[in-house]
């Protein structure tokens, strides 16, 4: 069975509410629909303090050239536009919208039909994908309509589903697949079109063999679009490990995915775009995985985008008393949350809670020179060496040693022996020397 | 007696001599010899607190400058530069002496914990990822990145309060504390007469109360000092005020208005006490401050 070539651990899968089906999260009293929900710039408001807002309104318009549109997961009106500790504990800006009724905006097809007949045209499709404030759903956020447009020079060869939902508990990709795979192969086949090209393969792991079967049979009747079945491998959902699990082509450090010709896309943001240009539907809501030992009944919702985390929990039971650490993703990209009030996005992927004994981390050791953290990386670095340069803040040797091809999975403090946090000071050399090459690069 | 190898050896080497000789000549690197003397006057910290690479560093930078204007050894102060100018033959420019000020209060009494960060113990690490341990975003994060960088000894973490203190004894205002925190909590201030100053403690630019709520003593942005002020020396910006230590004539009158606590006065000595004291609790805070 294919996987990618470099590195890889095999964390526990803990797919606690694997096969629950997609329950709708019942509506917040008040959303709260944070500005920057994308990765770029935070989007300006276009409504104020009092306006009457519909499901699907345009509530913020793109801030320059990375950031994306953002619509009203909720009908009411806007009580305030205010700043808000979000999960990292900074305040910032969002729009509060007090919730009355249910009503949508009247151009959003609500009908279950499934459309298969694409009539847009290419352009159109990525207008339409840029008008919905559609983003990349894995977790990156990064807006779906300027990776939707190559650069000039460059042509996409096949586009790359991934599916893989590597990390461990999350399972809002299985279940989506499970529930809404023809409107994902439509998805697909929008996506095909869009970059123009008539390859496309979806990489699912193997630990979802009713989604792989499922799909194949689906995708039968779908031209050009074929199921990659993989052997489970952390981190295979990163874009250049995917790429390499299912196509063979390695993308060369620094470059982008579209240097081997391919185009990844997240099967969350397949199905996101089936909504949008089918249904004109904006990106409002999105799947999202409830889930730990301890959660009473561990669920994926079909949650609004401005839901509070809190009462997320509360619908999966609540929380639980022995709760260490709440992660806003999986275990091991995710971010611990400093409050479980805060909203929920649209990279919202998971919520772990963990409970106490869990979530501590590991007495921290000398590096004995195992060089297991070697192994495991799957960009081929030296996590060990990148630390120690960091920690002493060596940049130019942190640079020369390719720091800034780290991706940031973890694999390497999970697997380090001596409960060494590489991560934390690889990070913050990445930050370093990203600022130190910005500068170079301004001059 | 075969007298062969002596001879050859001793050839070699008189070639070699000359080579060496000839490449001294000719890679000489003519060096002004008021650098070396320059530099034998410099403490030899090499902290970088002047801005230049090292004590050498700036001993050629002063002697190519035209003037002494705006260089100033910190550590070695203006004794050291007084010299320097001797050796220069130019007129020695006095600055006022700086010190280190930590512009946070926000003790574990004052700003309670709400989560535990358990990451890699450092500042730079933390504010990276997230606010930090407290409901201010702004404040100290205390994992003592600061410390770690003083050449002097002279910061060091209290652990009762959790917060990073300067010794004004060893502090030399090199200002490597102040790049090295993320929180830009750390400010050069000028050392003032006696000792004496005035500042607010405080860096947050959340709204009053939410500030309040995060932490018992920080300034709320609510402009009682600045009305307060006859010498416009503070300023209130995005909700935090600042006093200009050029303008602030240490009438310590802002102290007293504040409501919170958040500026403190340093250096002066105890205030004597009235009849009707309304705060206390905070003057005793201060007069103890006053005693480090």
């Amino acid at each position: 069975m294919k996987t990618f070539s470099i590195g890889g651990i095999h964390p526990a899968e803990n797919k606690l509410s694997a096969h629950q089906t997609i329950q709708v999260a019942s509506l917040p009293k008040q959303a709260i629909v944070m500005l920057g929900q994308s990765l770029g710039a935070p989007s300006t408001p276009i409504v104020a303090k009092g306006d009457k807002v519909k499901v699907g309104t345009l509530l913020a318009t793109p801030t320059g050239f990375v950031s994306a549109n953002v619509h009203s997961p909720v009908s009411g009106t806007v009580a305030k536009i205010d700043n808000v500790v979000d999960a990292s504990g900074y305040k910032k800006a969002a729009i509060f919208i007090d919730v009355e009724g249910d009503e949508w905006e009247e151009s959003i097809d609500r009908s279950s039909d499934l459309v298969k007949e694409i009539t847009l045209s290419k352009e159109e499709i990525l207008a339409r994908v840029k008008d919905c404030g559609i983003v990349g759903l894995g977790g990156a956020t990064f807006p779906s309509h300027i990776k939707l447009a190559p650069p000039p020079g460059s042509k996409a060869e096949v586009l790359i589903i991934n599916a893989v939902e590597c990390e461990p508990y999350l399972t809002s990709d299985h279940q989506l697949m499970l529930e809404k795979g023809e409107q994902i192969l439509v998805g697909v086949s929008i996506l095909m079109k869009a970059i123009d090209v008539n390859r496309a393969v979806i990489g699912i792991e193997n630990n979802k063999p009713d989604a792989i079967k499922h799909m194949q049979k689906l995708a039968t009747e779908y031209s050009g679009i074929e199921i990659c079945p993989l052997k489970v491998q952390y981190p295979q959902g990163g874009e250049k490990q995917l790429i390499d699990a299912t196509i063979g082509r390695q993308v060369p450090s620094g470059a982008l995915p579209i240097a081997v010709g391919a185009v990844v896309q997240n099967v969350g943001t397949a199905y996101a775009i089936y909504e949008a240009v089918q249904k004109n539907k904006p990106l409002f809501e999105r799947i999202i995985t409830v889930t730990g030992k301890s959660v009473a009944r561990p669920s994926n919702f079909l949650a609004r985008i401005g839901t509070p985390f809190s009462e997320l929990i509360a619908q999966a039971g609540g929380l639980p008393e022995d709760t260490g650490k709440i992660i806003g993703g999986g275990p091991m990209m995710g971010k611990a949350l400093v409050s479980i009030d805060v909203p929920m996005t649209k990279g919202s992927s998971g919520l772990l809670i963990m409970p106490t004994l869990e979530s501590q981390r590991a007495k921290m050791n000398n590096c004995i020179r195992c060089a297991k953290c070697v192994s495991a990386c799957p960009m081929g670095l030296e996590p060990f060496l990148l630390s120690k340069l960091a920690g002493n803040a060596i940049w130019d040797s942190a640079e020369k040693n390719h720091i800034m091809d780290c991706i940031e999975c973890g694999s390497c403090s999970y697997t380090c022996p001596s409960g060494r946090p590489l991560l934390d000071y690889i990070r913050l050399g990445k930050g370093k020397v990203g600022g130190i090459i910005r500068a170079r690069n301004a001059k | 007696m075969d007298y062969t190898a002596i001879f050859v050896l001793g050839i070699i080497g008189a070639l070699a001599a000359v080579i060496l000789f000839v490449a001294a000549q000719k890679f000489k690197v003519v060096e002004d010899p008021r650098i070396d003397e320059v530099e034998a006057t410099l403490p030899g910290a090499n902290c970088g607190g002047c801005g230049y690479p090292g004590c050498r560093g700036f001993a050629s930078a002063c002697v190519s400058a035209s003037s002494l204007d705006g260089m100033l050894c910190p550590v070695g102060g203006n004794a050291t530069m007084a010299k320097i100018a001797g050796v220069l033959g130019m007129e020695a420019v006095v600055a006022e002496p700086k010190v280190a000020v930590v512009r946070c209060n926000g003790s574990c009494l004052n700003r309670p914990k709400v989560n535990t960060f358990d990451g890699a113990k450092s500042c730079a690490i933390a504010a990276s990822l997230y606010g930090g341990e407290t409901g201010c975003a702004f404040g100290c994060l205390g994992f003592g990145d600061c410390v770690n960088v003083c050449n002097f000894g002279a910061i060091f973490i209290n652990p009762e309060t959790g917060l990073p203190e300067v010794d004004e004894e060893k502090c030399t205002s090199c200002g490597a504390c102040v790049k090295a925190c993320p929180k830009l909590i750390i400010e050069l201030r000028k050392k003032g007469p006696k000792g004496r100053r005035v500042f607010v403690s405080c860096v947050n630019k959340d709204k009053g109360a939410v500030a309040r709520k995060a932490c018992s003593v920080a300034c709320i942005g609510c402009g009682k000092c600045a009305k307060e002020c006859q010498f416009e020396a503070i300023k209130i910006e995005n909700n935090v005020a600042y006093i200009d230590y050029e303008k602030c004539r240490l009438c310590r009158k802002c102290v007293e208005a504040c409501p919170t606590g958040a500026i403190h006065e340093i250096g002066f000595p105890a205030r004597k006490p009235k009849t009707e004291e309304p705060k206390e609790s905070s003057v005793e805070k201060k007069i103890t401050l006053t005693k480090e």
